[in-house]
């Protein structure tokens, strides 16, 4: 009790779980929900067609209940005991290597349950709509919800294994669902690129995985975070990296970013639950759940930050010059996680924005993604912004909340993301010391091209006039598509302000992250700039997308646009240093294959055949030869005894 | 007048334990009633009454093994220790019965009324009385009780606790086998050329067994194991008398074994049987041959093993490779399996050589585990038919898993087994064998072994790529399917997943039967 009490007094996390009661007992039924829609559904075959998506809606929203009853029971517990642990079977037991499958309810993960399960749920109803002409709308269902049930597993489990299972369920549905519309070459290669840059990131958290279980001998949360003060320096260090890279390859920061722009391929809502709201947030819940280690190494909290900062500012440029509406979404997706990231490497007075950011951002960014889904919906699945134009007037429900989202993630003030996000940029500058206003400035920076890029989205999609294709006859979408779209949209417009206001945010996540040392200040004199900012990028973009026409091709740009249409040459970078040396490996490794162990294995293969051939000779088929060899036999039996005792 | 006897002390009653010896008692009563059948039945109701008497026989046989393998413990010999009932017995006793009844399920199998056995041995193949007898729908019962002499001679080789006992229970099961590989229905002429082969290589060998006995008699005074075991103890393992007896002892079990270089026979007299038969030989002759050697060294030569062990490594070595590496270039699927079974009768000497309790029961595993894939394996092969009968040569099984894929993957899963390929029982046993002979110290043997199976896997895969990647060939065979057939085919493959899915409980109850050892 004394340890824990003091363990308390520092404002850590509170390391010893009780076991959970009630329904949080039951929280496997999270997982196991959308596990079985995906098991039903992707076994029982086309006899599931007619009906399939709505199985798979309901098991979504069945996991949303169970996740809300869990939510309210744990409101009802004392601050102290939020934490809870399901036991569920013993996993993994290996000589030395003991691993529990155990879920941990605690108000971290509950935050991603309701959020995974209430925006999944969403999109799983504007899915219906969405897909209601594909031919596959069973197999899409059924591969939603198994990203579900294995994002639930990565933020339940209560250990770095089952995480991990959790983390490639999720790359694994991914790919399967960037590649749906696998007839596209281009969407089947997006998927592929997925999948291995996200080997990369994957690597970087098993080998952090193997390094813990060597240090600590075990796996668990519990037991990782309490002995983490007692490993070295180096050692702490080199598993911060290395989980930095998987929060990397998951969450498309700075190196491994290039897999999110194609991932973009996917059917819309794909984009909007997966590739913006949950899954690649995954690599922030990494490093906020792995909090523990990075505050005992600032080396790797730095680099985390540098990592964000950086990918915020790359993923706001790429977004200023795309014209596919989808992309410039994503780079600012990019965008976004890279403020995440650089919060929760500020340490503890950022956890809390970066979650309560994530959980905004979840929000109006799933918003505005369904809202492009359904514009795309209405111009016959044109993405090019060039041709869109004018909008507002036809689809006036995916305007009002597609504005919303906009003026959320702009920071327009009172709007969600202008509390979590100015929290960030406040909570860099907090940090004190030269690299604090070197990482504010630039978080500064990159809110006002934020701005006007998603200024320049807007007016090029909704204003302005039409520049539709002869054929394209723009209509709303109908309500199935639209109610999840205006829910997002209060999301939008409520979530932040319910999140920061009065701390209640810091004070849920309090029992898990810490305490913060002071009470959130409002308003700032950052405050100010960011304003001055935001309003400085919406006046270019309207100088530039609403004042002129914007024209149907787009014009040939100086060698900066260029640099940010090429997705600041990752892509090439990727090809230079990895592919191509790659590709000469592999031809050496089948030079040396073909030349070298071939030639050993074939010569081997005739030797043994040969020899085969000639001591088949010996099997005559007289019974004469065959009685002579078995005395031979004899013989040399009784001279090899007889030889022992000489 | 028997008192006086008594009194004088010359031949004392046996006491005989009825009881533990009931399994054999049964198999061999049954195989008495079938004989009475074979007299006194009509020959309409011959097949049923014999198929009947000798299935109930194997059943309750098999029900008293287990009952004694569970309440009679701890274990002791009977009949006036001649015969050992001991836990590694019953666990042999207990697997040769379950793969006779198994084998049972293909000699009685009739695909149209058609017996894989011969209508009537007696008449020259190719002769009119063949003829006449075959559209006379003659049937050759007297098989069945031949069959359970054999069994009941399988079931005393390995209990036989001294060497007398142990050759007649040599004969009383080889006589009715030699009988049996000559009654094929078809190829009748390679079907008697393999047995009188059979007939002259096994009674050779029976006389090196026999010499090897009167040998070690000698040295000893006694043909008890335990009392072989005493004098070498007692006098040391100088005597050439000793060495002499053991080497030639060590040929006649070998030969029962097939182990190189005493591997001759098997291919022809596997090739040459009727493959129900070769299913019988493969499987329980094989357990019964393994528990007799595992006796004999366990028991009867244990204290003489850094004498014997020099020989029975070379041996072992000699016969996994020679097993492994001709079976390369057969042509036939059942020489081909002869040659697999060779080399895994080299496999079983590993573990035998280890004598340790390691040793032991991963040779029992290993046993039973081989037993199961092989009786299946045959069972296969004795369902996929040309116009003449089976489709042996390998070429006419050149895309089978396009036109018979359950039949193909069937056959494809009892080679992996074969190769010892994870998640089957094969490689559960190989893995248990080399585990023991690790631990025994035979290293050497291990990685001799670990390339014998990497030899052996190219022409068990060879088979699958050749079923499953060749066009399907225009007159292709078809499979016969009969319902026991099948059962067999059932049975083993399960079995073969199931050791090699969760081993867990074969394993431990191998490890129990081989903790007393045997008893002396």
């Amino acid at each position: 009790m004394t340890t824990m009490n003091a363990v308390l007094a520092a404002g850590g996390p509170e390391l010893h779980p009780q076991a959970a009661e009630g329904v949080q007992s039951v929280a496997w039924l999270l997982i196991a929900l959308p596990l079985a829609g995906a098991a039903i559904l992707l076994l029982s075959g086309r006899r599931t067609d007619k009906w399939g998506h709505l199985l798979g809606t309901a098991m979504s929203l069945g996991a949303f209940v169970v996740g809300v009853l869990a939510f309210f029971q744990m409101l009802g517990q004392h601050a102290d005991g939020r934490s809870r642990l399901v036991h569920l079977f013993p996993f993994i037991s290996a000589g030395s290597l003991k691993v529990d499958m155990n879920l941990l309810v605690d108000p971290l993960s509950i935050s991603f349950v309701l959020l995974i399960t209430g925006v999944g749920s969403l999109i799983h109803i504007y899915s219906i709509g969405y897909m209601s002409h594909d031919p596959d709308r069973r197999r899409f269902f059924a591969y939603l919800n198994l990203f579900v049930a294995a994002m639930l597993l990565l933020v339940l489990a209560d250990n770095y294994v089952g995480l991990y299972i959790g983390w490639e369920g999720v790359g694994l549905a991914s790919y399967l669902l960037i590649g749906f519309w696998q007839h596209k070459p281009s969407a089947a290669t997006a998927a592929k690129k997925a999948f291995i840059v996200n080997r990369v990131g994957d690597f970087g958290l098993s080998v952090a995985i193997m390094v813990m279980f060597a240090t600590f001998g075990s796996l668990s949360y519990q037991d990782v975070f309490g002995q983490a003060s007692q490993a070295s320096q180096g050692t702490i260090t080199a598993i911060g990296l290395l989980l930095l890279l998987g929060a990397c390859g998951k969450s498309a920061q700075l190196p491994l970013q290039s897999w999110l722009l194609d991932a973009m391929e996917g059917p819309t809502p794909v984009s909007a639950l997966i590739h913006a709201a949950t899954m690649v947030t995954a690599g922030v819940y990494l490093i906020v759940r792995s909090h523990a280690i990075y505050e005992l190494s600032p080396d790797a909290r730095l680099l985390v930050t540098i990592v964000g900062v950086a990918t915020l500012l790359a993923g706001a440029i790429i977004g200023c010059a795309k014209d596919d509406i989808k992309k410039a979404l994503a780079g600012s997706t990019m965008s976004q996680i890279g403020y995440m990231v650089l919060a929760a490497g500020l340490g503890r007075p950022g956890y809390v924005f970066a979650i309560a950011h994530l959980i905004a951002h979840g929000f109006f960014k799933a918003g505005m993604f369904l809202g492009a889904g359904s514009v795309m919906h209405a111009m016959n699945d044109d993405v090019n912004m060039r041709k869109f134009g004018g909008l507002r007037k036809v689809m006036p429900i995916t305007f009002a909340t597609f504005g919303l989202g906009y003026l959320a993630i702009i920071g327009f003030p009172g709007l969600s993301g202008w509390w979590t996000k100015d929290g960030i940029i406040d909570a860099a500058f907090e940090k004190g010391g030269t690299s604090g206003q070197i990482l504010g400035w630039l978080a500064l920076i990159g809110a006002g091209i934020t701005a006007y890029y998603m200024s320049r989205l807007m007016f090029m999609t909704f204003f302005g006039e039409p520049r539709w294709d002869e054929d394209v006859h723009p209509h709303e979408s109908p309500k199935v598509m639209t109610v999840p779209l205006i829910l997002l949209a209060i999301g939008s417009v409520a979530g932040g302000a319910f999140l920061i206001l009065g701390d209640r945010f810091a004070k849920f996540l309090a029992p898990v992250v810490g305490e913060p040392e002071a009470s959130h200040r409002l308003i700032t004199p950052y405050t100010a700039i960011v304003f001055a900012l935001m309003v400085v990028g919406v006046g270019l973009a309207y100088v530039q997308y609403l004042r002129r026409p914007v024209p149907r091709t787009a014009p040939a740009g100086n060698p900066a646009v260029t640099f940010a249409r090429k997705d600041l040459y990752g892509d090439a970078l990727n090809e230079s240093l990895l592919m191509r040396p790659g590709q000469w490996l592999t031809r050496l490794t089948v030079f040396f294959d073909n030349r070298g162990v071939d030639g050993v294995v074939n010569g081997l293969a005739a030797f043994i055949g040969g020899t085969s051939g000639r001591v088949r000779r010996v099997q005559t088929g007289f019974v004469r030869s065959y009685a002579l060899s078995m005395f031979v036999g004899a013989a040399l039996v009784v001279g090899a005894l007889f030889l022992v005792r000489i | 007048m028997s008192t006086v006897y008594m009194a004088a002390g010359d031949i004392p009653t046996p006491h005989i334990e009825y009881g533990r010896l009931a399994p054999v008692l049964i198999v061999l009563g049954a195989a008495c009633v079938g004989v009475l059948v074979e007299a006194l039945a009509p020959r309409a109701q011959r097949y049923g009454l014999q198929v009947l008497v000798s299935v109930v026989g194997l059943v309750a046989a098999f029900a008293w093994t287990i009952a004694l393998g569970i309440g009679d413990q701890p274990h002791h010999v009977a009949a006036m220790g001649a015969v050992g009932v001991d836990g590694p017995t019953l666990f042999i006793q207990g697997t040769i019965l379950v793969l006779a009844l198994m084998s049972m399920l293909l000699i009685a199998e009739r695909t149209n009324g058609d017996s894989p056995f011969t209508a009537q041995a007696s008449t020259v193949p190719g002769s009119p009385e063949e003829r006449e007898s075959l559209v006379a729908g003659l049937v050759q019962t007297e098989i069945y009780p031949l069959v359970l002499f054999a069994v009941g001679g399988m079931l005393i080789f390995p209990a036989a606790n001294d060497l007398l006992t142990m050759f007649v229970a040599l004969e009383v099961m080889s006589l009715p086998l030699y009988l049996l590989c000559g009654l094929a229905r078809r190829r009748r002429l390679l079907s008697q050329e393999a047995a009188v082969k059979y007939f002259l290589l096994g009674a050779f060998s029976s006389a090196f067994f026999l010499y090897g006995t009167a040998l070690l008699y000698g040295f000893a005074g006694s043909v008890r194991l335990s009392d072989i075991a005493a004098a070498i103890s007692k006098q040391g393992g100088t005597e050439p008398l000793l060495l002499a007896g053991v080497a030639l002892l060590s040929v006649g079990l070998l030969f029962k074994m097939g182990a190189a270089p005493f591997q001759a026979w098997k291919p022809d007299v596997y090739q040459g049987a009727p493959t129900a038969l070769t299913a019988l030989m493969a499987s329980c002759t094989l357990v019964a041959a393994v528990g007799g050697v595992l006796r004999v060294f366990y028991v009867g030569l244990e204290t003489l093993r850094w004498d014997w062990r020099p020989m029975m490594w070379a041996v072992a070595i000699l016969t996994m490779l020679v097993g492994a590496i001709v079976a390369i270039t057969q042509t036939d699927v059942k020489r081909m399996l002869a040659y697999s079974s060779i080399a895994h009768g080299g496999f079983l000497l590993t573990g035998v050589i280890a004598t340790n309790k390691a040793g032991l029961s991963s040779t029992l595993f290993y046993l039973a585990a081989y037993g199961f894939t092989t009786v299946g394996a045959f069972a296969v092969i004795t369902m996929v038919r040309d116009a003449g009968g089976e489709a042996g040569h390998l070429s006419r099984w050149a895309g089978l898993g396009k036109r018979q894929p359950l039949v193909a993957g069937t056959f494809a899963f009892f080679l992996l087994a074969f190769a010892g390929i994870p998640l089957t029982s094969g490689f559960t046993g190989k893995f248990a064998v080399f585990q023991a002979a690790m631990a025994g110290g035979a290293m050497p043997l291990v990685i001799v072994g670990v390339v014998s199976s990497a030899i052996a896997a190219f022409f068990y895969v060879r088979v699958i790529v050749l079923m499953f990647f060749s066009e399907p060939l225009a007159d292709g065979p078809s499979v016969a399917f009969s319902p026991t057939t099948a059962a067999a085919v059932a049975v083993g493959a399960f079995v073969t997943l199931v050791l090699g899915v969760i081993p867990g409980p074969a394993l431990h109850l191998a490890q129990s039967a081989a903790n007393q050892l045997f008893v002396r």
